[in-house]
């Protein structure tokens, strides 16, 4: 697989680490009265979909930037890299 | 039929016109007592034991393509119990026995070879380990022996022991393990089964289950509903897409695992051979060819495929350990689709639907369990409480923090 990096261009899959579903950048509230469970949810379940799936990706051998990659799990295709960072701002993260 | 030996001499006068298939093709009917499904080698050893060991009747398999068309004939066909952990080795030791007894249980050859399996220990750090796993064997009355460098030498003499960078410094030896024709095992369970009255239906994909009320009531599939008061799943691999139907999330990821075959040598490898630490393990079948693999590719797929990194990954692994080995060449690679649990284990447990049973969750490690996990499963679905062996197989250990993480690498499915 060849990944095109949002700063870099094409890179080699290789040269990069899966993490897994990009919904592990929403982290639950631990405040919540529901914390115990959504941080079981959240740790352990997983939609785990054949089609297009959002996966973060860690550029380790490379600028070491987090990327969320939209690929299909059943062709290998990647339709769309955004950098992680992008993400979770959009998310209202880390103002 | 039953198939012997002198069932052979007399065909083989007769013109071989006395053998009929080796199981039917029966038309669905409207409603089973048990429907599996899965015509895999779990969901096919799930419906003989049913029948035989639970004298279960109105059975089903519905299988969507062929059975043993899956991760039965994709694997690359080791027997083993070498387990550390108790919520897994008793189980695995159970398997292991069924194995030694299967072709008799079930009158069909499956070429069950006890060759051995050989862990290769290349550091202090990993002789501790290997140690410890041995023990954890042999109290759980499976056999384990360690092995100097010296006995390895004199039983594995084309091994450089002496190399620089990985230099063997013992093993872990498990004599009764081996290897097993895998598409038989399939077909011999199938045809147990249909012999017993078991249903096999092929050609028959469940696109959705029918819940009412808490309860499933059967299954929606591409040859009309079918009736079931119970329903158990064993597709290994598609776990998260069928019991997506059901709306359930699973603790499991599905990734692509490859296997390779090189073209047929003569006899050069006695056994199974683990090179752990450099990520590839290797056996060598009937017909010749080396049989080896490595690690999963370590992204979600459903593609029964994977990609050139962790080819040259494997082979690098190869070439380090049996530099010889380089001069054969490949034959053929494939992929297969693996249910990679939140702790590397497995799943044999009810649903919070009534009348919904899992089966799931074997990771890279599936074959070696077929036995046991339709035993274990058989168990479940006839008598509604887990096996002995197989009671730490639940749902609500990972809420509950009971994993069993044999690698302990936490809740990172691609790294066990």
């Amino acid at each position: 697989m060849i990944i095109e990096h949002p700063l870099l261009g094409p890179r080699d899959a290789a040269e990069f680490t899966y993490l897994g579903d990009a919904r592990l950048i929403d982290r639950p509230d631990w405040q919540s009265e529901t914390a115990a469970h959504d941080f079981f949810e959240y740790g352990y379940l997983r939609d785990n979909p054949a089609g297009w799936h959002q996966e973060l990706w860690f550029h380790e051998a490379g600028d070491r930037s987090w990327l969320v990659i939209t690929r299909n799990t059943v062709t290998h295709e990647i339709s769309k890299v955004e950098l992680a960072r992008d993400v979770a701002r959009s998310r209202g993260r880390s103002k | 039929m039953r198939y012997s030996g002198f069932k052979v001499l007399k065909e083989a006068l007769m013109g071989h016109k006395g053998w009929t298939p080796a199981w039917r093709d029966p038309e669905p009917q409207a409603s089973y007592d048990i429907v599996i499904i899965g015509g895999g080698g779990h969901g096919l050893a799930t419906a003989y034991y049913l029948a035989k060991e639970f004298k279960q009747k109105r059975i089903a398999v519905l299988e969507k393509g062929w059975i043993g068309g899956g991760n039965v004939g994709r694997n690359t066909t080791i027997i083993r119990s070498n387990y550390l952990l108790d919520g897994n080795e008793p189980f695995y030791e159970f398997s292991l026995k069924l194995w030694e007894g299967l072709e008799q249980d079930f009158n069909y050859n499956a070429m069950i070879s006890q060759r051995g399996i050989l862990n290769l220990i290349h550091s202090d750090a990993q002789r501790d380990a290997f140690v410890r796993r041995g023990n954890a064997m042999i109290l759980n009355g499976a056999d384990a022996e360690l092995l100097t460098t010296a006995q390895i030498k004199e039983r594995y003499p084309f091994l450089n022991t002496e190399d620089a960078r990985f230099p063997i410094k013992g093993g872990l030896a498990q004599h009764r393990g081996g290897t097993v024709r895998h598409d038989a095992v399939a077909w011999g369970y199938a045809r147990g089964a249909d012999s017993r009255g078991v249903d096999i239906i092929q050609n028959c994909e469940v696109t959705g289950f029918r819940i009412e009320n808490g309860k499933c009531l059967g299954v929606e599939t591409s040859r009309g509903f079918i009736g079931a008061a119970k329903v158990g799943c064993a597709v290994a691999g598609s776990s998260g897409r069928l019991m997506a139907k059901a709306e359930m999330r699973l603790p499991i990821e599905s990734h692509v695992l490859q296997a390779f075959v090189s073209e047929g040598l003569k006899p050069v490898l006695p056994g199974v051979i683990t090179f752990g630490a450099g990520h590839f393990y290797v056996s060598q079948s009937d017909k010749g060819g080396l049989v080896f693999g490595g690690d999963i590719d370590g992204y979600n797929s459903y593609a029964q495929r994977g990609n050139l990194p962790v080819v040259e990954d494997v082979c690098e692994g190869g070439m380090a350990i049996f530099p010889a080995f380089g001069r054969a060449r490949l034959l053929r690679m494939w992929g297969g689709i693996m249910d990679m649990s939140m702790d590397g284990s497995p799943i044999i447990d009810k649903t919070h639907i009534d009348g919904l049973y899992f089966n799931g969750g074997w990771c890279y490690g599936g074959f070696k369990a077929t036995p046991a996990s339709g035993f274990c499963f058989a168990h479940l679905l006839a008598r509604d409480t887990p096996h002995p062996t197989a009671t730490a197989y639940r749902f609500d250990r990972f809420e509950k923090g009971l994993m069993i993480d044999e690698k302990g690498m936490g809740n990172q499915p691609n790294l066990h």
